[in-house]
């Protein structure tokens, strides 16, 4: 599934979307940096609540699909610009992590 | 950068009061060693060592220099910070225990699993530290 499909299915918003057309590749949920940044595969999907610039080099790293911030976590203006510059796909959701990774399991 | 006889060495300033450029010198080597043509296992091994070196550096030192050298045969991650050194590094080494305090855990950080994910992804780690002085780390990725 791409990030575009992922983002109409599950009605996600598109704070910034570099690279529709990105393949998904399985899903990571998690909040601690260093974790995730342990143990999250290429091309997962990010979900998460951390809305701070730091996650966007965790992503960029990892090479993770796209970022889902969950529970409409406030996202700066600071973190959309540097999704961008960065070419990474930032989406957002009312749901919980749980939601959205019950949601996430029925796709992927 | 400079060439040597058998590497390329490249050198980035880690600045230890901006929390929003953390990581930038790892974006970069990730650049550099994909420029290069290393493979994305190892280019995915380096980076997150350096990542967490980087961070590292940031949250408990007050920054450093990180030095990249790049063998044929392997990459070597050097990074010299002047912070307060570690007290106990088979203690810091444990999954978990860290001592970032509260600011710092709430952007994410401080899981305690920065020291043990770079020793898992690479190598070879050497830590080289004094208190009240500072820490050198080494970390070697073979290709
Ligand atoms: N460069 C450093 N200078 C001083 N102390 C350090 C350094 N790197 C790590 N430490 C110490 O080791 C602990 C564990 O590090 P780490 O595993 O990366 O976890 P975290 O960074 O999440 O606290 C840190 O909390 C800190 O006390
Ligand atoms: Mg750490």
């Amino acid at each position: 599934m791409t990030v575009n499909e992922l983002a109409e299915k599950l009605g996600l918003e598109r704070v910034f979307v570099a690279e529709p057309d990105r393949i998904i590749e399985g899903a990571y949920a998690g909040d601690l940096l260093s974790w995730v940044m342990g143990r999250a595969k290429p091309g997962n999907c990010w979900v998460t609540i951390m809305t701070n610039v730091n996650t966007l080099a965790v992503a960029s790293l990892l090479d993770l699909s796209c970022i889902i911030i969950c529970e409409n976590s406030e996202i700066g203006a600071e973190l959309s610009d540097a999704a961008s510059a960065k070419g990474l796909n930032l989406l957002r959701t009312g749901m919980n992590e749980f939601e959205a990774c019950a949601a996430l399991s029925r796709l992927l | 950068m400079s060439e040597q006889n058998e590497c390329l060495t490249y050198s980035f300033e880690v600045d230890g009061e901006n929390f929003t450029s953390a990581g930038e010198a790892s974006v970069q080597v990730k650049r550099i060693l994909r420029r290069i043509g290393f493979d994305p296992e190892t280019i995915k091994r380096v980076s997150i060592a350096m990542y967490e070196g980087e961070i590292n550096m940031v949250i408990h030192a007050g920054g450093g220099v990180a030095e990249l050298f790049v063998y044929e045969d392997k990459i070597v991650m050097k990074l010299t910070d002047h912070g307060p050194g570690i007290a106990d590094v088979s203690l810091a080494m444990q999954e978990g225990f860290s001592t970032a305090p509260d600011n710092i855990r709430s952007l994410g950080f401080g899981a305690g699993m920065g020291l043990p994910n770079m020793k898992r992804y690479t190598d070879e780690m050497v830590i080289d530290t004094k208190l009240g002085e500072g820490t050198t780390i080494t970390m070697t990725v073979n290709v």
